[in-house]
């Protein structure tokens, strides 16, 4: 089924002519109604005309919009705009939904996501992914962060993982918090620890992207502060895209914000810029809350 | 007040009075409730006691002791001490030697015939295999307790009314007054019936053992959970987890139901046609028993494993595959040890089916009567519930309790099984 999903996006894809090439940072590209600069400078991922299809429905119209490294870009939206849709494309997360159609040209480092050759397992350990709701696996602690490691092979042996797992836990500050009962169940931990340990389990298979769809919005106010501090000291090392309800969040973490609007990309800019100074009207409204 | 609106206190007086009607209702559901489940256990209660009434008795049998002379003259009249000899000689005639220097009174051939009827014919059996073991009895005198005759077991029991006419009896007046005698001297007892736990079955109830039917069941069930859980599962993984939902799989869908409602004789057909008609298996094997009631059990295992691996939430998926799992890691890791508990439950129940069938079994020849207990799984052999379906139809008034207790067996063997399946099912079900 994967297979033969990926061989109609593959044959489907666009000549990726309007790709700019040599692109100035402020230069903006022309992709289907956006506003504002969808282009960044050294891009790691650079997605060009995406449509998805749900079965007929087209829920992602001719989206195009680069993500930066060492950056946090926000996808804001009114519910059911395509925000999650969208970030679900960049690991292909959307292959396992049955009907589902991604059509357009991701690039991942300069590479087709969609390629033949690109192997979905690989892709996902380069890019990994941060649920909505905390889904930690039903195993110990330490077997949640290890899991990655171990199906990859990073770890040559014992130590080395043991290691892995303590770094990971370490850098999604869990550490000091759990360093005593990691062979306690996952599930054990309140839901902010929850958490920080599938953030702990992401970054443990060392991923080039971490994609967080709404990490915090089955968490109370001082668990989503420390995720909020942590992808501040994340993005020092990986490229975040965060789909978020919060406009607050959004403000608080990113360095460039997306507004998607019913599956079309509405507008995109600097967070500063586009919560100052909107340009589109329909951005406008949302972030003043006049809808949404 | 012709408004819609009521005040506060009028509300308040409404739902008053319909609370009497809603506790009401209520108490009349749980009464049904309670009525219908004391009903049921009333029911089972009684079941039980019937079963266990008549057949505990099974598990008793009525000997008879004599002081059996190993006469080197019948046994070894040439004195070579060979084994077959030793085998084929008559060993009936030792019984009756015994029998008539217990009653040297008898005279005459009826009644001689009488009284060698109150020893059971298979006796001799005991004495030959004694003998055989150890040919340095011949020549001794032993005190031996022998098993009695049906006609003998019944009357211990109180299963002979003595009040019915003579004719109508299997034990005449005089063989009565033998076995006052007998008793009077306490050579007749109710002993623990070995033979039944331990034996196979035999046109004799006094000589009938249940053992051969548990082996049967043994075999073909083990078999059965070896075949039908490995394809149950793979196939629900398959059909759930990697299958793209087309025409295919849908009318697979349709079938896999519709097969878990096919009358279960229609699967003993099938396996006479295909599994010993063309595939040339032994008939009456436990090993054809087994594929029969794997056909069987496959829809209850499929069925249950599928809905198993539905109840399994999506974010495990997802976050599997969002590690970079591949599909075949994130079933094996992930779904399949939550799904396992409701695999097994089908599995369960399958089996406990599986059990419990006699109908496919007698198409594909377990109907058989064998009376050597089962060493593999092509031999010939047959299994509890038509054990229970042989005797139940066998006409000797022994055959009653033995029934029962064959019954009580298969409960057991039940209960051991599903004991077992649940203990395993709890090891799974560590909930995180």
């Amino acid at each position: 089924m994967e297979a033969a999903q990926v061989e109609r996006a593959g044959l489907n894809l666009k000549p990726s002519s309007r790709m700019p090439e040599d692109a100035a940072v402020e230069r903006p590209v022309e992709v289907g109604k956006t506003v504002g600069n969808i282009a960044v400078d050294d891009p790691i991922f650079s997605c060009r005309d995406v449509d998805v299809f749900y079965g007929a429905k087209h829920a992602i119209k001719k989206v195009g919009i680069d993500v930066a490294r060492s950056q946090v870009l926000a996808m804001i939206g009114p519910s059911g705009c395509g925000k999650s849709t969208f970030l679900r494309c960049l690991n292909r997360m959307n292959d396992t939904i049955e009907g589902a159609r991604v059509e357009g040209s991701i690039l991942l480092d300069g590479k087709d996501i969609h390629d033949r050759k690109q192997d979905v397992v690989q892709l996902r350990a380069r890019v990994g992914m941060v649920f909505q709701k905390p889904n930690p696996f039903p195993k110990s602690i330490y077997e949640n962060v290890a899991y990655g490691p171990r199906i990859h092979g990073l770890a040559g042996d014992r130590v080395e993982l043991d290691e892995i797992v303590h770094h990971s836990l370490k850098r999604a500050g869990l550490w000091e918090e759990v360093k005593d009962r990691l062979q306690q169940p996952g599930t054990s931990l309140s839901g902010g620890q929850q958490q920080r340990l599938c953030i702990a389990r992401t970054i443990a298979v060392n991923p080039e992207v971490i994609l967080m769809d709404e990490p915090c919005s089955a968490l109370d106010p001082i668990a989503t502060a420390r995720i909020e501090d942590l992808m501040e000291e994340l993005r020092q090392s990986y490229a975040i895209v965060i789909v978020t309800h919060s406009m607050q969040q959004a403000a608080r973490v990113s360095q460039r914000t997306a507004y998607f609007h019913l599956g079309d990309l509405i507008e995109v800019g600097e967070t500063d810029r586009i919560f100052t100074n909107p340009r589109h009207k329909l951005t406008e409204d949302y972030i003043t809350g006049r809808f949404g | 007040m012709n408004s819609p609106m009521r005040t506060a206190q009028e509300t308040q007086a409404l739902v008053e009075r319909s609370l009497g009607r809603r506790y009401w209702a209520e108490r009349r559901f749980r009464f049904y409730g309670l009525a219908a489940v004391t009903a049921g256990m009333a029911f089972l209660v009684y079941l039980f006691v019937v079963i266990f009434s008549n057949g505990l008795g099974a598990f008793r049998q009525t000997e008879v002791r004599l002081d059996i002379f190993y006469d080197p003259a019948v046994i070894d009249p040439n004195g070579t001490r060979n084994i077959d000899d030793l085998h084929a000689a008559d060993y009936q005639a030792l019984v009756r030697a015994a029998l008539k220097q217990r009653f040297p009174e008898v005279e005459g051939r009826a009644a001689s015939r009488e009284l060698t009827r109150l020893v059971s014919s298979s006796a001799a059996f005991d004495l030959q295999r004694r003998v055989v073991r150890n040919p340095a009895l011949i020549g001794t005198t032993e005190t031996q307790w022998l098993l009695g005759s049906d006609a003998v077991d019944l009357l211990q029991k109180g299963h002979v009314d003595a009040a019915l006419p003579e004719e109508q009896r299997p034990l005449n007046d005089r063989q009565i007054g033998w076995l006052k005698k007998l008793d009077a001297d306490g050579a007749l007892a109710l002993k623990f019936n070995k033979t039944f736990l331990t034996g196979g079955d035999s046109r004799e109830p006094e000589r009938a053992g249940i053992w051969g039917a548990v082996a049967g069941s043994f075999f073909t069930l083990v078999l059965t959970l070896l075949l039908s859980f490995p394809i149950g599962v793979a196939a629900a993984i398959y059909l759930e987890e990697f299958a793209r939902r087309s025409r295919w799989t849908d009318l697979i869908e349709v079938n896999i139901n519709n097969l878990a409602a096919v009358p279960s004789i229609v699967f003993g057909l099938l396996g006479l046609a295909v599994f010993i008609g063309f595939f040339g298996l032994p008939r009456s094997a436990p090993l054809v028993g087994a594929m029969v009631l794997t056909l069987l059990t496959l829809p209850t295992i499929i069925i249950a494993s599928r809905a198993a691996l539905k109840s399994v939430p999506p974010s495990i998926r997802e976050a599997a595959l969002g590690m970079g799992a591949s599909k075949i890691q994130m079933v094996v890791h992930h779904v399949l040890p939550l799904a396992m508990p409701g695999m097994l439950t089908g599995t369960i129940i399958g089996m406990a089916r599986a059990l419990g069938e006699s109908a496919p079994l007698l198409m594909i020849g377990m109907v058989a009567f064998i009376v050597d207990v089962p060493k593999g799984i092509t031999d010939p052999s047959t299994v509890l519930p038509v054990q229970v379906y042989l005797w139940s139809d066998s006409p000797e008034r022994g055959f009653v309790e033995k029934t029962s207790g064959a019954i009580i067996v298969l409960l057991a063997f039940l209960v051991v099984m599903n004991t077992t399946a649940v203990i395993l099912r709890k090891r799974f079900e560590r909930r995180w």
